[in-house]
Order: C-alpha cells, then structure tokens, then sequence
C-alpha cells in the first residue's frame, strides 16, 4: 500500500525502536546487577561488563538510527507534511512513518542515558 | 528583604541540608543550589514568552514559528540540559561513595532508637547481620572531623533511615542487610538526624544527636565510653533500677545489669538527651520518661513504670543522673 516505496508501516515497525531500548535496558540492568550480585569487593573494577554494556549500546545505537533514517526517508519520500488527519491509507502509512521516526529519536536518546552510569563509574558501588 | 530574611533563616540550622556540615551534604547542596537557579531561570523564560505572545505582540504566530519552538525548545533544549545534568550528577558519585579512612562504626535501627557500636570490625560485601562487639552507645553518635567514618546499618525489626542532613544524604537501615554510608563531617558541631522511613508510633520521635569532634577527642570520648560505669551502687536508687526490673532491658556496665533490649546506660548522663532525642537529659525529664513512658513516646518497648512511688522514680532518676 505504501505510495512508491519501500517498507509496509505497520504498529510492528513502529515499536521496533522502543524495543530495542527495552531489551537493551534489560540486558544493561541485568548483566551489571549480575556482575555487582556477590558485591564481595564493592571496589573491584567491572571492566568485562562494562565493555559488554558498550558493545550493546553501540548495536542498539545503529539499530535505532537505521530505524530512524528509514522512517525519515520514507516519510519524506511521502511528501513529508503535517497533518495526518485523512481517512486514507497513503495517510496512514506517512503517520506511522513520522511516529516511528519520533519514537526513534525517543529511544536513540533513551539508550545514550541507559549507558551513560557504566561510562562514567567503574565498580560497584 | 526581612520576608527573605526570614525565610533563609531555617537555612542556618543543626538540621539543614542548606547549611551543609559534609562533604557529601556540599554536594547535594551545591546540586540543589544550580538547579534552582536553572529552573527560576526556565521559569522566567517560559512566563516571559506567553507574555510576550499574549501581551507584548499578540498576534497569529506561523506554523513554521510554532515548530521551531517546539524543536529547539521542546526537544533540543531539554535533551542538552538533561545529558549536562545526567553527566554532572554521575561524576559526583564515585567520590561520595570512597573508601572510608576513619572507625567503624556499626549504627542499628530499632523501633524507636539508634543502637550504636564504636569500632567494629566490617566484613567485605553484603553481610546479613551487624557484626557483633565494639563500644556500646546509643541515640548519639559521635564523629571525627576531617575522617571518612564508615556507618553500617541494619535493623532487627522494620526497615528505618538514617538522615543527617547537615552531613550527608540518608541510607535506609533494613532487617536482613548492612548497608554502608561513608560520611565526612568537616566542621565540628553539634547536628541533629532523623528516622526518615516511617516505622510505627513513635517514628517522628526517632531522633538522634550527631557530635562532630577533632579526631583526638573522638578517640579520647570512645574510650570514655568503653570503660565501665564509676557509679554508687549501695543507695536507693540503685537497688530500685534492680529490683523493678530495669535491668533485664538495660545495661549498666560494671553494676552487674546487663540486660540487651533496650538502650546501653552505663554512660546516660554523658548524652545530650534520652529516648532518642525525645527529651533533653535532666533528672525530671528521666522521672517524667520512666513514670509516664507511653505518654512521653507512645510504642516504645519499654513498659510505663507510673505504678512506682514518686520517690522511688526520683531515686531511679537520680540516680540514672550519676551515670557520667
Ligand atoms: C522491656 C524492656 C525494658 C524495661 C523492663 C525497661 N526499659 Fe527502659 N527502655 C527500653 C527501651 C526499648 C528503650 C528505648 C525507648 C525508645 O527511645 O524508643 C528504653 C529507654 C530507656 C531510657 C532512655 C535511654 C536513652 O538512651 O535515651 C531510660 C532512661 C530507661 N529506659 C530507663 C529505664 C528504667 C529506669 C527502667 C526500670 C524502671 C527501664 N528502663 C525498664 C526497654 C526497657
Ligand atoms: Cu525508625
């Protein structure tokens, strides 16, 4: 149905960022609590699951932007204008596309803050 | 300028988070400080601009106009701010959290006051119990100035919070659990903490006295504390404490009570007040504590002695006086 090109939109493409953003919240949360668990030496460095957290963020980084310059590229492939408000399917696909985009931008931003406390502190505590 | 006066005048308080006394307490301080400049400064721009728009040059803004505001000011502007907010904040932690270079000192929540031991010996991680011995004390803990003294907390009953805020943030106390808070008092004086999780009756009467002393005499005043009670044990008030009881509860050591429930007396009279800051110390103020109990601090463990003679209390109190 989309007008010309590329990527049928539907509410499957429009969550794949926050997605992203969820399993690497979980993975990041998860693997450092795990690493902290015995909390034997609150002082001890953490740096196998820090690089861990770094090697995630950065996959979850081109994941989202690719998300993101997909969407924006459609969306302005469709005529690229607000408003959304016609009961049409062309019209469908370009809110879809503009709300994945934004959602994009969210999640980009999200997982930057995710990763940002293991960036800056080294151990447990 | 009186109104501002007085407003700022809660600010210079043994109990301010403003008027900071710590490392720690600086740094929440100094927070706390930027971020208020930054949200006045916010708040003038956003009542500037619907004043401006509504008022100055009321007239119909472009679509154009409109995007870009929400794009720089609704988008771009937070996310600089936050990151610049997010980045600071983190950078602040390590410090706060750094190795302690002081004593040891093992402080227990209980409903409704502070347990104290001067000069325990810490275990490393997570341990599920306070370790046992150092110098018992309660309701008033003394520090040195200048150290890093490591607090570690725990409860036996419900889960309570230690806050000083002239020094540093709190840390909760819980059952099952020691939590570390490393604190670095840097002026001496006298400050006030609180129980800062709601634990049952008498938690808004869940105080305690933070000294603050030169090094030297922190060691000098635990040793104070380590020995026993030089007291009178042949008068009337001593064998009163004795035979009603007290001393299943109470220690007192050095006259044979020994008791472990409630509060280590042997050094009472040495603290700024009783029952948890409850009351200042004096001998009414013991008399009225140990005859109206309940009526002083509803909750507490401790039975009302109110069916003892009038004298009798008094000869407790007096003698609870003599305990330096
Ligand atoms: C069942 C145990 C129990 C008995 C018996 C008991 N107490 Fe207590 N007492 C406590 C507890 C618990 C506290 C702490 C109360 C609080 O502040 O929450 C306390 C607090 C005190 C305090 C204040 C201590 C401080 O550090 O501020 C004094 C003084 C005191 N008791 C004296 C007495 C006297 C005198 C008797 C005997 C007439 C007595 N107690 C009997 C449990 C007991
Ligand atoms: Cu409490």
């Amino acid at each position: 149905m989309a007008t010309g090109n590329k990527t049928r939109d539907t509410l499957w493409t429009l969550i794949a960022a926050p997605t992203i953003w969820a399993v690497h919240f979980a993975l990041s949360y998860g693997s450092v609590a795990y690493g902290c668990a015995p909390n034997e030496n609150v002082f001890a460095d953490i740096g196998g699951f820090r690089i861990f957290v770094g090697g995630l963020t950065v996959v979850a980084l081109v994941g989202i932007g690719f998300i993101f310059a997909r969407a924006l590229g459609e969306w302005r492939g469709n005529g690229g204008r607000m408003p959304h408000d016609e009961d049409t399917a062309a019209v469908r696909e370009r809110f879809l596309e503009f709300s994945t985009v934004l959602l994009a931008g969210l999640s980009f931003i999200a997982v930057i803050y995710t990763a940002l406390p293991v960036a800056l502190m080294a151990d447990c505590r | 300028m009186i109104f501002v006066c007085a407003g700022f005048a809660g600010c210079t308080s043994p109990q301010s988070a403003l008027d900071p006394a710590g490392t720690e307490a600086e740094t929440v301080a100094t927070l706390f400080w930027v971020m208020l400049v930054g949200a006045i400064l916010i708040w003038l721009a956003v009542i500037g601009l619907s004043v401006f728009a509504t008022r100055i040059r009321p007239k119909a803004y472009g679509e154009t106009a409109g995007l870009r505001l929400i794009v720089w000011g609704g988008c771009v502007f937070p996310v600089v701010v936050l990151t610049a907010l997010l980045v600071w904040g983190l950078q602040m932690m390590p410090p706060m959290r750094a190795e302690a270079n002081g004593p040891t000192i093992a402080v227990s929540g209980e409903r409704f006051w502070w347990r104290v031991a001067y000069g325990v010996e810490g275990e490393p991680g997570v341990s599920k119990t306070l370790p046992e011995g150092g110098t018992p004390s309660a309701n008033e803990i003394w520090l040195p100035a200048g150290q890093r003294t490591e607090l570690l907390l725990g409860s036996p009953d419900v889960i309570h919070s230690l806050w000083v805020p002239s020094i540093a943030g709190k840390m909760d106390a819980i059952p099952g659990r020691v939590n570390r808070l490393v604190v670095e008092p840097t002026k001496p004086g006298v400050y006030n903490g609180v129980c800062a999780e709601f634990c049952g009756d008498a938690h808004a009467q869940m105080a305690l006295r933070v000294v603050v002393v030169p090094a030297d005499e922190y060691e000098a005043y635990v040793a104070r504390q380590g020995a026993p009670a030089s007291v009178e044990t042949g008068n009337a008030g001593f064998r009163a404490f004795m035979q009603n009881g007290c001393d299943a509860c109470h220690a007192v050591r050095g006259t044979g009570a020994a008791g472990e429930v409630g509060p280590d007396l042997t050094h009472l009279a040495s603290r700024r007040t009783i029952a948890a800051a409850t009351l200042p110390m004096s001998r009414d103020n013991l008399a009225e504590f140990i005859g109206f109990t309940h009526r002083v601090k509803p909750g507490v463990q401790m039975p009302s002695y109110g069916m003892l003679a009038e004298e009798e209390i008094a000869a407790i109190a007096g003698w609870l006086e003599t305990l330096q």
